[in-house]
């Protein structure tokens, strides 16, 4: 069944809302993804480095590296997206680091977190302030 | 000029911090692959006396980051449309059973000529874009369909010949048969569009270097397309970007491929005669 | 399987044995990410890669859970130790059950 804009605007609120709600993505929030990753561990602050641009030039590109030395995993999570989750990498034996690369999107200015789960199991924390700009011709 | 102050300013504040000023264009030098050298400055055409001094590549006025996608053709995710392109250029189509590597063989046989486009047609009496002549290829050499303006094969075909011209200044001819043809996107460039009532100079030639809400102007300058965009992360075509452009000072646009927009490409290449050709780039 | 969806790698032809390498993989891919509307104002359904591997002769490197706020055409940058002359196996799931793979061959030297 398709709804037009207008169709589901005519629906009454709560049950709009619902509609409009994509299936099976319960947006869980960004404490819960971490949760599931550390069991409620603590994170260190030292132990993983997060580099994110301090100004993205467009938010539906945006560079990013993480590195933790012995990791077995590393989590991304964009705070201020719709869904926080971006990527989680899980480094093999034969990654020469744990170390990786890749370009993702922000939805607007926010905080990109990390965490990594380091060689003896304990957890490290590592997050950086992106600011996203709006370009110049409707962006 | 306020953009030359603010440059002035650039200097003066660079001298006592790394600060690079957001705005202007910056210094940087734009090597492909470690290989290719493009020349991203030049000194401007005769035709643009009383207009410009220096033509520069919208390259000079995107961040570190997004330059930086440009300088390798792993990190650019354009590239990946010329292989697309390259596999277009060997695969046969059409009536005649022919493709592209039929009559060109290998596309590297093409360098140069991108940087010469658009040009008149002596046969045909017309000036022909580069995609006009792809097309012309299409249908009358191999018997097959015409690709539509600035569609995703079009698009993928002319970065392939762009990216083996690299390194190649543009050169396009607005003398001789061209003339009339230049005149007329001459006139379309310094014409106000639409509620906003903005020419392509009002921007492009009286504001770059300066701010347009949080980004900034470049000289618009069309050696580096296509190009692709982190906007909409696919390959944009020229035609559609000044559509884009007349669209949003509210105006009833042009289309792609048609004569108005034809006679603009001419006469906006000419403006970056002696800038390399740089496509496919990366930009925002 | 979404349109035209083309794969490349980058990755040393040659290493010493025990060396580190890097590898570049791009993916073209649109990662629809299932938070867009339609011009009728209709959500337009999430269709992305939700997973990349890289194994070499059979062993893991890396393997990366994606979601959809993995940029369009995915990029990724990693590093890999060639203990021997072997085989790089790349491999893209997609969401609607398409798997692309690519695969390249490294000697040692």
């Amino acid at each position: 069944m398709e709804f037009t804009r207008r169709e589901t605007l005519a629906v009454g609120g709560a049950a709009a809302l619902v509609a409009m709600l994509p299936k099976g993505a319960y947006a869980a929030t960004t404490e819960e993804w971490i949760a599931e990753f550390t069991g409620g561990a603590e994170m260190a602050d030292a132990g993983l480095d997060l580099t994110a641009p301090e100004i993205a030039e467009n938010g539906n590109t945006v560079p990013i590296e993480v590195s933790a030395d012995g990791a077995s995993e590393i989590l991304v999570l964009a705070t201020g997206n719709p869904t926080p989750g971006v990527a989680k990498f899980t480094f093999g034996p034969l990654a020469a680091a744990q170390y990786a690369s890749t370009r993702i999107r922000l939805a607007g200015t926010q905080d990109v977190v990390a965490i990594a789960k380091l060689a003896d199991g304990s957890f490290a924390r590592a997050s950086k302030t992106v600011k996203v700009t709006i370009g110049g011709c409707g962006g | 000029m306020i953009f030359k102050t603010l440059t002035a300013a650039a200097a003066m504040l660079a001298l006592t911090a790394p600060v690079l000023v957001a705005g202007g264009a910056d210094d940087d030098t734009l090597v492909i692959n470690g290989d290719i050298e493009i020349t991203t400055k030049a000194a401007a055409a005769p035709h643009l006396d009383g207009h410009l001094d220096e033509v520069m590549s919208g390259w000079h006025f995107r961040d570190d980051d997004t330059q930086a996608m440009e300088m390798d053709d792993f990190d650019n995710p354009g590239m990946i449309f010329v292989d697309v392109a390259t596999d277009t250029w060997n695969t046969a189509e059409g009536s005649e059973g022919k493709s592209c590597a039929d009559c060109h063989n290998e596309p590297e046989s093409m360098a140069g000529v991108r940087a010469v486009y658009p040009r008149w047609n002596e046969e045909a009496g017309e000036v022909r874009t580069l995609q006009m002549q792809m097309n012309a290829c299409r249908t009358e050499r191999m018997g097959a369909e015409a690709w539509k303006y600035d569609s995703g094969d079009a698009i993928n075909m002319e970065a392939l010949l762009a990216s083996v011209s690299r390194g190649t200044p543009v050169n396009v001819a607005i003398d001789g048969p061209a003339a009339e043809t230049w005149e007329k996107g001459k006139e379309i460039y310094y014409t106000r569009y639409g509620l906003l009532e903005l020419s392509c100079a009002n921007c492009h030639e009286q504001n770059y270097g300066n701010y347009i809400r949080a980004d900034h102007l470049s000289q618009g300058q069309i050696n580096a397309f296509p190009t692709y965009r982190l906007k909409n992360a696919k390959l944009n075509g020229m035609h559609s970007r000044f559509k884009g452009c007349i669209r949003d000072t509210r105006a009833e646009t042009f289309n792609p491929g048609s004569p108005e927009f034809v006679a603009l490409e001419l006469y906006v290449a000419s403006r970056g005669n002696g800038l390399d050709v740089e496509g496919p780039s990366v930009r925002n | 399987m979404a349109d035209g969806v083309k794969p490349r790698v980058k990755v040393p032809k040659s290493a010493s044995a025990g060396e580190a390498i890097t590898i570049k993989t791009l993916i073209s891919h649109p990662m629809e990410s299932g938070q867009r509307k339609d011009s009728s104002g209709n959500t337009i359904p999430r269709s992305i890669i939700n997973r990349f591997t890289c194994e070499f002769n059979g062993e893991s490197v890396i393997d990366v859970t994606m979601e959809p706020a993995i940029s369009t055409n995915p990029y990724f940058e990693f590093e890999a130790t060639v203990p021997e002359a072997g085989e790089f196996k790349f491999t893209w799931y997609d969401d609607d059950g398409s798997v692309y793979e690519d695969s390249k061959k490294i000697e040692i030297g």
